[in-house]
């Protein structure tokens, strides 16, 4: 299994969780869980993923989110979990 | 399973604390370049570089997407040129052809720096060894992206005092042949004691030859968050900060072990180590000055300066080397004047003076760095700048370093630009009384009493 993170962050809006999600089925990336804050107006998501039956290269789904992002009027990250395992787990 | 709050602490420190990885740098031993005729070692050396790091590049930009952690520069370092030229290079003129080499290859590969231009002679020096060191100040102006280093000491052989007086020379000549870039060729030029084999940062960086073939080093960076994380004990006691700093610099070095396994993996090079750094940039809050302000000075060289700077360094080491499986290169917090806007900022406070900095280096990696003195500095004045740096390491068994920047035609009162990352600098004043006599003793310092463990 290869874990992604992707973050979400900006103002709510409706439809956010709806866009990223029919573009990860598009590319056949697997949700394993979501977690979700608005704090203050703002939105804040979280998604494990799993990419390892992707269509697309990581880099490619990170451009892509990235404009989606831009589009929606949020900020997409899409990072490989170890980043975060590592520094947060020993 | 990690959740949100762990994601975007992570994720703060890359957006607004400018954490980082500063470098991943690529060693390539080239000591299966060396030829007697010198075209073909030229040859050589090109093949050698752009075959090895041919995709050193492109791997560090896909890590970058992968994690989503920027990965400032990458560099390479090779093995001392006066080793791999001295059976070819019979004038400081060979020499610099490849200077040039490196340089050549260095564009083709797309690296912003090569190290290694370097001699080893903290004992004594060779006949190429010299070669080379005179043809520094040529080489370093004629190349864009060479960088280049003298070992002048070691805890075991005492200090080369003829290379120091020489590097004396050598670094104002490098000043004046570049005084129409504000004697910028000298920021490309470092002097050790002790200096390390794997080295990850510039300009000291060079590929040892204790070395495997080819290595990869990655130094990490992280003041910001050091500094934002000590925000939130303001007042606390020392146990307290330190076990704070220990904390932080363990996430942050975790970052850098795991950008060096993936770069190692994907390049199919072995990992060699982490460079367990604190390494500042000109940017507003990656600043290692504010760090020792948030500990609890008005600035950086107040009283108190060196024992906030020891903890730090302690604490970075004792965090990080738990976070790698291994530790090299400098391994510490860096205090270079103007790539650091604290440090400026106490520069033109008045509350930072050299003699304040060099006792700073006496517990942090590295040294006297990225200082910038009157252009009228005699050469001698220089060389005992350097002697004092160099006993310091000596003595305490650890790596210092001397990178200043004589200004040609600047006095106390005017800056240098050096732009990007490398900063500015206001021109410091340096003690006015002679070392001639000392200077012109020529020999070596014998080792210190303590080297002798056998």
């Amino acid at each position: 299994m290869k874990k992604t993170i992707i973050t979400v962050v900006g103002k709510d809006t409706v439809g956010i969780i709806a866009r990223v999600c029919t573009y990860l089925a598009d590319n056949k990336v697997n949700i394993l869980d979501i977690s979700q804050t608005i704090v203050q107006g703002y939105f804040n998501m979280m998604m494990i993923v799993d990419t390892s039956g992707a269509t697309k290269s990581h880099g490619d789904m990170a451009d892509e989110l990235n404009a989606l992002g831009e589009e929606i009027g949020v900020i997409i990250k899409c990072q490989r979990e170890d980043i975060f395992s590592k520094m947060h787990r020993i | 399973m990690l959740n949100i709050f762990e994601v975007s602490e992570t994720n703060k420190m890359i957006e607004k604390e400018n954490l980082d990885v500063r470098t991943i740098t690529l060693g390539i031993s080239l000591l299966d370049c060396i030829d007697s005729d010198l075209k073909k070692l030229n040859d050589n050396i090109y093949k050698k570089i752009t075959t090895v790091a041919k995709n050193l590049v492109p791997v560090g930009q896909e890590i970058e997407k992968e994690f989503g952690i920027p990965i400032v520069n990458k560099r390479i370092s090779v093995t001392p040129i006066a080793l791999i030229g001295g059976s070819a290079c019979k004038t400081p003129e060979d020499f610099t052809t490849l200077a040039h080499t490196l340089d050549e290859a260095a564009k083709a590969v797309g690296v912003n720096l090569i190290g290694g231009y370097s001699a080893l002679v903290s004992k004594g020096m060779t006949h190429a060894d010299k070669l080379l060191i005179q043809s520094i100040p040529k080489a370093l102006k004629e190349t864009e992206r060479v960088c280049s280093s003298v070992n002048l000491g070691s805890t075991k052989t005492g200090i080369n005092m003829d290379g120091v007086k020489l590097m004396g020379e050598i670094i104002k000549e490098t000043a004046e042949i570049s005084k129409d870039e504000d004697s910028a060729a000298c920021m490309k030029l470092v002097v050790f004691c002790n200096a390390p084999d794997d080295n990850p940062f510039m300009a000291g960086a060079f590929h040892g030859v204790t070395e495997a073939d080819a290595i990869i080093n990655v130094g990490v960076s992280g003041p910001g968050v050091v500094k934002t994380a000590l925000e939130k004990v303001r007042g606390e006691n020392f146990e307290v900060l330190c076990e704070t700093i220990k904390k932080t610099a363990f996430k942050v070095t975790r970052v850098g072990q795991l950008v060096a396994q993936e770069a190692s993996r994907m390049l199919d090079i072995p990992f060699g180590i982490v460079d367990l750094s604190l390494a500042p940039t000109p940017a507003i809050g990656d600043s290692v000055a504010d760090i020792l302000c948030e500990i609890g000075l008005e600035h950086a060289g107040a009283p108190g300066t060196t024992a906030a700077l020891a903890l730090l360094n302690d604490q970075v080491k004792k965090g990080g080397v738990m976070a790698s499986s291994y530790v090299g290169g400098l391994s510490g917090a860096f205090i270079p004047v103007s790539e650091d806007q604290g440090m400026i900022d106490a520069v033109q406070a008045g509350a930072l003076t050299l003699e304040k900095l060099e006792a700073m280096t006496c517990v942090c990696s590295v040294g006297l760095d990225m200082i910038a003195i009157p252009g009228s500095t005699k050469a001698t004045t220089i060389s005992g700048i350097i002697a004092d740096e160099m006993a310091i390491g000596m003595v305490n068994q650890k790596t210092t370093a001397v990178r200043i920047i004589p200004a040609i035609g600047k006095d106390v009162g005017d800056k240098v630009e050096f732009g990007g990352l490398f900063g500015y600098a206001p021109i410091m004043p340096v003690n006015q009384f002679s070392c001639d006599a000392f200077i012109n003793r020529g020999g070596r310092i014998p080792a210190p009493i303590h080297s002798f463990k056998n």
